[in-house]
């Protein structure tokens, strides 16, 4: 029965090569309609700076970053498009997952591993992404995927790093995964 | 032709409504990928599952190989397409802090997003993370900000920085991917797993 299940359930997964001709023709469409890659990070960005602004309307001429901000994005920090992207990638996600039956409450993990310590990893490893995404000037959609799709040496170099350093750590956190 | 918003073809909020429509089909190619489960994307770091191996190359190599024929046809004007800066410091040390967030929280800021969409909680987890990781950010940048902008190289591709053209670097560039699947093909076999 176990072996039944697996088949039927990595049949409803898309063939990955298939998945990736997708996303660059995704990719693709929005160099071609918006003149710009896809991005993340960028919309946390743009809500973390929104935040900020409401919070000390002051902001700009006090705080370095937001000073940084603003002289890179004009406009409303909310009126961006990474923050409609990310929305539609909310509504994408959620239509193909209730397609394929996937959508589930759950905290996903190794068995080896309890609920708390996937937890605990998930913030600790989204707080460093978020941080190296701001140094980076974009996360693996924004700096290393998009990058490489226009041939940036910066996103090269990004992705290197990315996935050079994950390789490098795998030996220290395999427990979480295998 | 294209690029359609920066060319003035299309108004600025026609543009935001194709974002929301891009990012749609962006999470919909994610998600029917398997990119919202965590464990399937730490795969790729130990051999068992190399879905991202072969979705994010495909995919970046598809984009290219579309911007070269788009810009040789006309039909775009690579000159308005953004390409991203290099700030040789930042995007190595950037790269190296992602990188211990991907091994250690299972996503990248995208894929958390499709894994939340789904219900996965430790997706939601790790966007809270990314929001505390910025926060962080900003509230320190001056400590930073030497860093950040040390070594800004312009917008080069890589290709110029080799010495070739673009062209040439696309076709060295697939041969590469292409022998980067044979071997994860040959992993995949080599170190089998259940699917998640």
């Amino acid at each position: 029965m176990g072996n039944i299940s697996k088949t039927e359930r990595s049949k409803k997964y898309l063939n990955p090569y298939l998945g990736g001709v997708l996303l660059g023709l995704v990719l693709l469409a929005a160099n071609f309609i918006a003149g710009r890659g896809l991005g993340a990070s960028g919309a946390i960005k743009s809500v973390v700076a929104t935040s900020i602004e409401a919070v000390n309307k002051n902001a700009v001429n006090t705080m370095p970053f937001m000073a940084e901000y603003a002289q890179s994005h004009s406009g409303s920090p909310m009126r961006s498009w990474l923050v409609f992207e990310m929305l539609g990638v909310l509504v994408g996600g959620f239509i193909s997952g209730a397609i394929a039956g996937r959508l589930k409450l759950k905290v996903e993990h190794s068995p080896k591993i309890t609920s708390r310590r996937r937890l605990v990893f998930a913030l600790i490893g989204g707080t460093l992404f978020g941080f190296g995404s701001q140094l980076g000037r974009g996360c693996t959609s924004g700096a290393a995927l998009s990058g490489m799709g226009v041939l940036s040496l910066g996103g090269f170099i990004t992705m290197m790093g990315i996935f050079g350093t994950a390789y490098a750590l795998a030996y220290f956190f395999r427990k979480n995964w295998i | 032709m294209g690029p359609l918003a920066p060319n003035g073809i299309i108004s600025e909020n026609t543009n935001f409504l194709l974002a929301f429509f891009i990012g749609i089909a962006f999470g919909w190619v994610l998600e029917s990928s398997g990119f919202s489960s965590s464990r399937k994307l730490a795969g790729i770091f130990y051999g068992y599952d190399t879905v991202v191996l072969k979705v994010f190359f495909t995919g970046a190599i598809t984009c290219m190989i579309g911007l070269l024929f788009m810009s040789l046809f006309g039909w775009i004007d690579l000159d308005l397409v953004y390409v991203n800066p290099t700030y040789l410091t930042s995007a190595i040390v950037g790269g190296v802090v992602m990188g211990a967030g991907f091994i250690m929280g299972g996503f990248c800021p995208g894929t958390s997003f499709t894994g939340a969409a789904i219900g996965k909680i430790d997706g939601m987890v790790f966007i809270l993370g990314l929001f505390i990781g910025i926060y962080a950010f900003a509230f320190t940048y001056p400590l930073w900000e030497k860093m950040y902008m040390a070594k800004y190289l312009g917008e080069p591709k890589i290709s110029q920085s080799l010495g070739m053209k673009d062209g040439l670097f696309g076709l060295l560039l697939i041969l590469v991917a292409l022998g980067m699947f044979a071997v994860a093909e040959w992993a995949e076999r080599k170190f089998p797993r259940e699917e998640y």
